[in-house]
């Protein structure tokens, strides 16, 4: 009894706040969500008097598994969806007398993944075991870099597409504090009706890096921009596949709010987040909550918390009992890991295949996708919306240009077949562009055919179904069978406007009236006896001359 | 010394017989009598040293002492004995996930923290900290080629319990209880 009374009061009081608050919470609730919708980075203008809003503060943790052949400290297999415990060997299960060996392709990626992130390369890194009792973790630590890191001070630049239109590319840069080497732990498959955990130890020991960025963001969207950046430059390095649904890629965002000017509110960590697409959600989702908890006049806990993707909400996670101890020491089976600048740098009797260098390392480094967006935009003088278009989609870009070569028709027309008409089947079938049934010198030759004036623009679309259906048909046989070429017969035009016109003379009298924009209606009637195939410039010219 | 005959008794296979054996002597070494777990693993110690003596180049490194020496420092050069705190111990326990709260585990644990107090002693001015006696060894680093793996039979028969090719484990993490509920269940508990 007694206890209901009080839920009842604290209802009572907080229907109160709720009421007293309401009008003004509001108001600020939806400014605020409308500026993380957009996530402008404009200032918004707002009255002198009127308290500064609350908003979000992001820095993200993210895990990349490195696409390396071997684990980190051990010659077993990586690879994903294999039978349980077959890719682990004696290390790997912690079992007694094994040791570490480094991989050196883990370290030349970690090396690669930070010059491209315009991180500093620590000369001398050092690892450290980090404790805690799981049973996908055997050794009950974990191999990291925790003291001295092997790349630190980064910058990752990234853009988002804002303005009314979401036309204009917003530049935005967010820090790199540091990339660690570490193990990845196995995996647990929780059986409940049985009570029991079952292991799967072949994840055990596969390389991670771990990136750590500083908290530069403040929604979502930025924050996923962010990772979708970070996982194309990753995947054009090949330090990483990236695939958030087999795990590659993972992402734990720690997210607080504030007042600009004021130092950072209490965090929550996010965790769980596996795709993109909940990401910003995710995100956003736990801003909002932070901001209506303080404004009911609630504190934040600090706490880890999970993205439920079916209800859309972040739920707080039962793990820790208050703060860990993960006792941090010195790993003593890994002496400092070192790193040469130049080949100059080497010293002597070093076994070349046992050196990292770093100069050796960058002049390898591929073009990255911010490079490779500006330079469509200004060999092509395609918009850069489409540059982004192109650069996110696997082999779209190659595909461009491919498809280029083989006709003369103008890059800024062509860019509109590949990001609609291709990627739009290939995005409704779910096929990559390497799937396509059509490939690039074939679209190539049907915009050629376009260009020369065989086809109408109307036909060329019909054409590039048909070509799609039939894969290995050219346009030109698809052309001849369905009998789809222009017609530019000018007495077969002649005659088809001359029955158009006697047909509608109240159009024709309006454009004798001065109307001229009434000539398309009877150019669509002319397009639509010859089923688009009239070559639009004859009959313009012949209706022209009809209704004169 | 029951902190250290549970500690083994639980991770035996973990850890090699001849560090324990040399832990125990050494806090023995006051006059502390070895304990069944020192006598246990004597005999297997014992036979792994010869079969280290038998494959290594040498039998003896001269500057290596046949015996070892022994100096105790006087107490009154040692910082004052730490005390140990119940929270403490039950810090140590859930971390080290081994109870040792009876007198004995306490006078154990004592006795060791003591022993390494002498290490104060040591003059350590300008001497950089080491990580590891390898530090200026170079790190070997290994191509990235399979050549482990693939053996998920012999590593199961290892396990207590398995369910076809997985390992069985208790669901989630078991909490150790709190203190209060320990000593309830610790018979000889004296805290």
């Amino acid at each position: 009894m007694a206890a209901s009374c009080v839920a009842a009061s604290e209802l009572l009081q907080n229907m109160k706040l709720i009421s007293g608050f309401y009008p003004k919470a509001s108001c600020v609730i939806r400014r605020i969500s409308t500026t993380n919708a957009r996530c402008d980075g404009q200032a918004q203008p707002r009255a002198k008097s009127a308290p500064q809003q609350l908003v979000g503060v992001v820095g993200l943790e993210i895990h990349a598994q490195i696409n390396s052949s071997t684990k980190l400290f051990s010659g077993s297999s990586v690879r994903f969806s294999a039978p349980p415990n077959s890719l682990v060997s004696l290390f790997d299960a912690s079992l007694p007398g094994t040791l570490p060996v480094l991989n050196k392709r883990c370290v030349e990626a970690a090396v690669m993944t930070g010059l491209a992130l315009n991180c500093t390369i620590n000369r001398k890194s050092l690892f450290d075991r980090k404790h805690y009792f799981y049973a996908d973790l055997p050794a009950g630590y974990q191999i990291t870099q925790q003291r001295q890191p092997i790349a630190v001070d980064g910058m990752l630049t990234y853009s988002l597409l804002g303005g009314k239109k979401r036309s204009q590319v917003i530049r935005k840069n967010v820090q790199i504090k540091q990339i660690q080497l570490e193990q990845d732990s196995g995996k647990s498959l929780h059986d409940d009706v049985r009570s029991q955990t079952l292991i799967d130890l072949n994840r055990a020991g596969v390389g991670l890096m771990e990136l750590v960025m500083e908290p530069d963001m403040s929604c979502g969207e930025e924050a996923a921009a962010a990772v979708r950046e970070l996982q194309l430059i990753l995947q054009a390095l090949g330090t990483c596949q990236g695939n958030m649904s087999e795990g590659q890629l993972r992402v734990d965002a720690n997210v607080s709010v504030h007042r600009p000017g004021e130092p950072l509110g209490v965090r929550t960590e996010v965790k769980n987040i596996n795709s993109a697409r909940y990401l910003a959600r995710a995100i956003d989702y736990e801003i909002q909550r932070q901001i209506d908890v303080l404004q009911r006049g609630g504190t934040v806990q600090n706490e880890t918390r999970a993205y439920d993707s079916k209800s859309g909400e972040t739920i707080p996670m039962r793990d820790k009992e208050g703060l860990q101890d993960y006792r941090f020491m010195p790993e003593p089976n890994l002496p400092p890991l070192i790193v040469y600048e130049d080949n100059a740098s080497l010293p002597t009797g070093i076994d070349a295949c046992q050196a990292v260098v770093v100069q050796k390392i960058k002049e390898g480094l591929p073009e990255l996708p911010s490079v490779k967006r500006d330079r469509l935009v200004q060999t092509y003088g395609i918009l850069p919306e489409h540059s982004f278009t192109l650069v996110n989609e696997d082999g779209l870009v190659e595909y461009f240009e491919e498809a280029l070569k083989a006709t003369k028709k103008e890059p800024r027309k062509v860019i509109g077949w590949v990001t609609n008409e291709l990627l739009g089947h290939l995005k409704q079938q779910d096929l990559s562009v390497s799937q396509s049934p059509i490939s690039p010198s074939a679209l190539a030759e049907l915009l050629e055919l376009q260009e020369t004036g065989h086809i109408s623009s109307s036909v060329a679309k019909q054409v590039f179904q048909e070509m799609w259906r039939s894969s290995g048909k050219t346009a030109q046989q698809i052309i001849q069978e369905h009998d789809l070429g222009l017609v530019s017969d000018t007495t077969q035009l002649h005659s088809i406007c001359q029955k158009v016109v006697e047909s509608h003379p109240d159009e024709v009298h309006a454009i004798r009236n001065g109307n001229k924009k009434v000539l398309n209606k009877l150019m669509g009637l002319v397009q639509k006896e010859t089923k688009g195939r009239a070559d639009p410039v004859l009959v313009r010219a012949i209706l022209q001359e009809k209704t004169s | 010394m029951s902190a250290f005959s549970l500690a083994v008794s639980r991770t035996s296979c973990g850890v090699s017989p001849k560090i324990i054996r040399s832990t125990c002597k050494l806090l023995s070494n006051d006059g502390h009598s070895a304990t069944n777990v020192e006598k246990k693993f004597h005999r297997r110690s014992c036979c792994i040293l010869n079969v280290r003596r038998l494959y290594s180049s040498q039998p003896h490194h001269p500057k290596v002492p046949q015996q070892p020496t022994w100096e105790a420092v006087p107490e009154d050069q040692l910082p004052p004995p730490a005390q140990i705190p119940a929270d403490l111990v039950d810090k140590l326990e859930r971390l080290a996930l081994v109870d040792f709260r009876t007198k004995q585990g306490l006078e154990c644990l004592e006795k060791a923290i003591r022993f390494a107090d002498q290490l104060h002693v040591v003059d350590t001015t300008g001497v950089e900290p080491m990580d590891s006696v390898l530090e200026d060894r170079a790190l070997y680093l290994r191509g990235d080629t399979v050549k482990e793996g693939d053996c998920a039979e012999e590593l199961l028969q290892l396990s207590k319990k398995t369910v076809e090719e997985y390992f069985v484990a208790p669901p989630g993490n078991i909490p150790l209880p709190r203190r209060e509920e320990r000593a309830a269940m610790l018979k000889h508990s004296e805290l």
